[in-house]
């Protein structure tokens, strides 16, 4: 091998330490191996007994010298990358007109997706998921992406909204698109609280107090039975009507349904899509915000203030006005995706509100690359889909979906999209 | 000499009066006094840890300042800038700084930073984000203006070619530039500069001394300027001020500060005055007067 080797490359195969490597490596797999594959304990007649596979240690230890054998020598032998520090701006350009007919070809994907062949309830109800999940993402944007601010807790304002709906809706029998606005101002009202405490943190302390705020709210929510019925939740919320047609197949006296309205067949699914229609119009008018707010001032101060925010205080910006305002929009996209929420299932509790859900949703944006609409899209439909594609996996599922997080944060750890447009040049003309 | 009265600012821009800073039981700034003239670049110079950045933080709101007054003479009647949040002196009373170690918005492009720096005129005119977020023309104009006053400054300090690069792309003695700029786009009527000239090579320094010229001369405003650079220093100052352990020791034009023995003193300690041998000596006074045109 070091005789058919290009002389420059010899340098770097250094046999001697690719070889101690590989048997470190061993060693650790020796000592890994001899519990968890080496004994196996079975049932002896009432006891504990434990036998021993030894044959499955060597292999494993075998695996693991020759894996890391063989990958060190590729490590080293692949020709060296030098980093290109200047980014080639026709292959930026072309990667931007890719991501633009993506864009438009999954929005066309969107919005033909009940009416394409085999498309079922599976596929809506999915979607419906995926874009609950997106447009949470995109509002938590706002709040991560742009502001800088790290928020633990956006599930609170997800959960606000979400009450407020059914409580509304099952207190007073206010309809669905009443309440949508109120849902988006009560959460806003709630980022605004949250907001107001936590102005002077940063980071890690900042993580901590939006932690403490999402379980705070859940726990509140649990836990005031006399409003909320606590752990049983609230159910029998009325459904969203066709701007005032209910979906059913019985309504009552005086109403008008969804399938007499248009003469058609009833058909439970009629509610399905026109609820999938529903999240997807929520989801497109919430990008259209976050991508307008980005290229107004309010949006340009938010990026500032992640940057820098000593730069901003000197240059005149408000930086409370300006965090409070990111909290604010970023909770009211959160409310609205509650409102629906609550909708969509007729039932809310608590449960639906753990950390988890903050987690997922904090996930898919720095998955997606910190600040991109694009790369939101890609990670909720990555991670609400592939726990859901690995049912067949069984008790694996789990355990495929952390390997891909890994790899997928090994690949790129910037995230999907880690490229940042500028919200406005000089030279448009130039380089095109 | 350093009993020099401040008569010689006819016109002040701006007022120091007895200002005291105290870190517990560190006094970093002890009952200063001194006034920076309209139109005038008025230099601030003094040893490492004398006392002029924390003077600068006093001046912009960063830090309350435990005694003194702190008077911006503006056309619209004094304001006492030590009485005001932060972003305020910026705003309201339109002083604007640069940083020390350079701030900049390194992900975002230069034109951004310039555009930033206009947030509060623009976010008016997006009626608050309200108007702007349905295009509204008026929002669209005042835009238009912020990216020609941002073109203006960006081609005042060359970077005009750079516009749409990531700040923290530049190299140092760009990202200078460029962070004055961005000060100049916020509109300031009094600039301060905590050591512009730091790291630049003397092509870029020379280049720095025609900038705040320009600013002085063409844009009208006084400049505050914190530095080390004595080529800098002794080319552009119309008044400098000397500070050591948070007192002022002199006041007065470059020539009368380059031949201070009191400053050259402070410069090199007064224990170590006499263990130096005399070619260091020499060296320092010849850096201070190294400018004597």
């Amino acid at each position: 091998m070091t005789d058919t080797t290009a002389p420059e490359l010899r340098k770097t195969l250094d046999i001697g330490k690719i070889l101690k490597d590989a048997a470190i490596s061993a060693v650790v797999a020796l000592f890994l191996a001899v519990p968890l594959l080496g004994l196996e304990t079975f049932d002896a007649g009432g006891k504990l007994g434990v036998r021993t596979r030894w044959m499955w240690v060597v292999i494993a230890i075998a695996c693991v010298f020759f894996g890391k054998l063989l990958m060190n020598v590729w490590l080293s032998l692949r020709p060296v990358k030098t980093k290109a520090k200047v980014v080639n701006e026709a292959s930026v350009r072309r990667g931007q007109i890719i991501i633009k007919a993506l864009s438009f070809a999954m929005l066309l994907f969107a919005l033909t997706l009940p009416a394409l062949p085999f498309s079922d309830r599976w596929w809506i109800d999915n979607g419906i998921t995926v874009l609950i999940y997106i447009m949470l993402g995109w509002g938590l944007n706002i709040v991560v992406g742009l502001a800088g601010l790290l928020d633990l807790g956006y599930v609170a304002f997800y959960a606000v909204g979400a009450y407020s709906y059914a409580l509304l809706s099952t207190a007073y029998d206010v309809s669905f698109w009443l309440v949508l606005p109120v849902a988006g101002i009560m959460a806003g009202i709630f980022g605004i609280l949250l907001g107001f405490p936590t102005l002077r943190l940063r980071g890690d302390y900042l993580a901590i107090v939006t932690l403490g705020f999402g379980e705070i709210i859940r726990i509140v929510l649990l836990n005031w039975v006399s409003l909320t019925k606590g752990p049983a939740g609230i159910g029998s919320i009325p459904r969203p009507t066709f701007f005032g047609f209910p979906f059913g197949r019985t309504v009552p006296e005086g109403q008008v349904a969804f399938h007499q309205l248009f003469g058609i067949e009833y058909n439970p699914e009629h509610r399905l899509i026109f609820l999938y229609f529903l999240i997807l119009a929520l989801a497109l008018m919430t990008n259209w915000l976050v991508l307008r707010l980005r290229k107004l001032p309010i949006g340009r101060a938010w990026e500032a203030l992640r940057e820098d925010e000593i730069a901003c205080k000197s240059l005149g910006i408000n930086p409370t006005n300006t965090k409070l305002t990111a909290f604010a929009i970023g909770a009211m996209l959160g409310g609205f995706a509650g409102a629906f929420f609550a909708a969509k299932q007729a039932f809310v509790s608590p449960e639906s509100f753990s950390f988890i859900e903050s987690a997922t949703i904090l996930a898919i944006v720095v998955l997606g690359g910190m600040g991109s609409q694009f790369g939101v899209v890609i990670a909720a439909t990555v991670l609400v889909m592939l726990p859901e594609l690995g049912r067949d996996f069984g008790d694996h599922r789990m355990l495929i979906f952390g390997l891909a997080m890994i790899l997928i944060m090994v690949w790129r750890p910037q995230g999907f999209m880690s490229h940042r447009e500028p919200t406005l040049r000089l030279n448009s003309g130039k380089g095109a | 000499m350093s009993l020099i009265t401040d008569v010689a600012v006819k016109d002040p821009s701006l007022t120091v009066e007895g200002l005291t800073m105290r870190f517990g039981g560190l006094l970093a700034i002890d009952n200063l006094s001194l006034v920076a003239g309209q139109q005038q670049i008025t230099a601030i110079i003094g040893p490492n840890g004398a006392g002029k950045t924390t003077l600068f933080n006093c001046l912009t709101g960063f830090y309350k300042p435990s005694a003194g007054k702190l008077t911006f003479h503006a056309p619209e009647g004094d304001i006492r800038l030590e009485k005001m949040d932060g972003f305020k002196v910026a705003s309201k009373a339109k002083v604007v700084r640069t940083f020390q170690n350079i701030r900049l918005f390194p992900k975002m492009t230069l034109l951004e930073n310039l555009i930033v720096a206009q947030h509060n005129a623009l976010m008016k005119a997006s009626g608050y984000t309200v108007l702007g977020l349905f295009g509204w023309p008026g929002y669209r104009s005042a835009e238009k203006e912020a990216v020609d006053r941002a073109r203006y400054w960006l081609d005042q300090c060359g970077m005009l070619a750079l516009a749409d690069e990531e700040a923290g792309n530049l190299p140092y003695g760009a990202q200078r530039r460029v962070e004055i700029a961005r000060a100049m786009c916020a509109g300031p009527r009094l600039l301060c500069l905590d050591e512009p000239a730091a790291g630049l090579n003397p092509t870029e320094s020379q280049e720095l001394n025609k900038l705040l010229f320009r600013i002085r001369d063409r844009e009208r405003i006084g400049i505050l300027l914190i530095e080390h650079d004595m080529s800098v220093i002794m080319q552009v100052s119309d008044r400098i001020y000397v500070i050591d352990h948070g007192k002022r020791i002199a006041a007065g034009t470059p020539e009368e500060i380059r031949n201070d023995p009191v400053v050259i003193k402070a410069y090199l300690g007064e224990e170590e005055h006499e263990e130096l041998p005399p070619e260091v000596l020499a060296d320092v006074g010849g850096e201070l007067g190294a400018h004597h045109d």
